[in-house]
């Protein structure tokens, strides 16, 4: 049975947590609405971008011409997994989540025989995978000092995957990341960058119209699809970005009940405590008058 | 015949403009051009260089580098790597990317493709002129 100063002492440390919490989510709340915006901000690029691609890879994928990035190397033997996580903890499953499918994938490729490379961008990815495949680490990109997700960013990882790639370092790139459908709901998703797949969009506002292309469709084919590379990498921090926040406000908001829940338990047993301390001494002071 | 089309200027941050335009000059890869409503659907490139829209509002102009530019008969969409309007820019974004293009410049010549080290000459020269022509 733990003395009155005990309680009195818990009480006062979950509260304390229970204010950390509280404003954490708080901060989440705010960092969540900025990366939302983002988000949204860079979606008609996207899709545009993806439009157009998906009408020249189309007419030009075929052939055996096309972009070594388009048709791919010929073989699919060396995986790199580019795996996005974020840069901090406390924020419910979303780490984790995406390490475990990156896991996953892993452990399916190496099961057929192939060869994975392990490519990480935030700090707790590498961590969480670091204990079954710190031997298939080929680099990492740091962004903890990154304040505010950039273009510029996803251009430096981009350079970095394409970099690799012509050096004949893999054969496919696959990222790894979180999409974010609402705060409670953030789906792990793997997405093929390289060779490019692009979904079939251009069933758009533009079909029928026949372009002309200045320079020829193949040139201007080999200047974007790095560029898609890049974008396909922003779309997908900038989602890791809001549903990192949305984790970690639903965590907080989690975190911040169940204090709430241990104070009121604990204000109980504190009172019940006290109350027998009282009757206690009553029953001592009647029965030492009663004696007399 | 319609006297504007449907003008967009994007950038993987934001989107920087969807006006109404009467004419709008791209400095395309292999040269700059004018699109003006019904003109035929071309998609281009776009070599770094000023965008000059025209639109009954008024006219705008924006610092645009790498990406392309689609015109149907109805509308254009310039989608830019990165976009600046003219207003906004300063010595310090043209000096960054007369630094990047001398960077590429530079690798360029460690390798032995000709056309290559062209291509990123042109692209440093293009940026100083650019410097000049905005008399920073």
């Amino acid at each position: 049975m733990p003395s009155l100063k005990d309680l009195k002492n818990r009480i006062e440390s979950v509260k304390s947590t229970r204010k950390i919490t509280k404003a954490m989510q708080m901060v989440a709340a705010a960092k969540l609405r900025r990366a939302q915006e983002s988000a949204e901000a860079s979606r008609p690029y996207a899709e545009r971008f993806n439009a157009v691609m998906a009408g020249l890879a189309a007419s030009v994928g075929g052939s055996d011409s096309a972009p070594k990035l388009l048709r791919g190397t010929g073989s699919d033997d060396v995986h790199l997994l580019v795996v996005m996580t974020a840069e901090r903890g406390l924020c419910g499953g979303f780490n984790a989540n995406i390490a475990k499918l990156a896991r996953a994938k892993a452990d399916e490729l190496r099961g057929k025989g192939k060869t994975v490379k392990v490519l990480t961008v935030g700090k707790k990815g590498r961590d969480a995978l670091k204990r079954d495949f710190a031997d298939l680490f080929v680099g990492h990109i740091d962004l903890s000092e990154v304040k505010r997700l950039g273009y510029s960013n996803a251009q430096d990882i981009a350079k970095d995957v394409l970099s690799r790639f012509d050096g004949g370092e893999f054969d496919v790139a696959t990222i790894f990341y979180s999409k974010f459908v609402n705060v409670v709901t953030q789906i792990p998703t793997a997405q093929q960058v390289i060779p490019a797949s692009f979904e079939d969009e251009a069933t758009g506002d533009d079909s029928g119209a026949v372009f002309d292309y200045e320079p020829s469709e193949e040139a201007i084919l080999a200047d974007l699809l790095p560029k898609g590379v890049a974008t396909a990498i922003f779309s997908a921090l900038l989602e890791n970005g809001a549903s990192e926040q949305g984790a970690r406000m639903s965590a907080m908001d989690n975190a911040t009940r169940n204090a709430g829940e241990m104070i009121d338990k604990l204000t109980i047993q504190f009172n019940r405590s006290r109350q027998a301390v009282i009757t206690n001494e009553l029953i001592e002071i009647i029965s030492g008058a009663e004696a007399l | 015949m319609a006297n504007t089309m449907q003008f967009d200027l994007v950038s993987p941050e934001r989107s920087l403009a969807s006006l109404e335009a009467t004419a709008v000059q791209i400095p395309g890869a292999d040269g700059d051009m004018t699109a003006m409503p019904d003109h035929a659907p071309t998609i281009t490139t776009l070599r770094p260089g000023i965008l000059k829209v025209e639109a009954p509002a008024g006219a705008s102009e924006y610092l645009v580098t790498g990406g392309f530019a689609q015109i149907n008969g109805d509308g254009l969409s310039v989608l830019a790597e990165k976009a600046i309007p003219v207003a906004e820019v300063t010595r310090s974004h043209l000096d960054d990317l007369i630094a990047d293009a001398r960077a590429s410049h530079e690798a360029a010549k460690a390798g032995d493709d000709q056309s290559v080290v062209d291509d990123a000459a042109k692209l440093l020269a293009d940026m100083e002129a650019l410097g000049t022509h905005m008399s920073l």
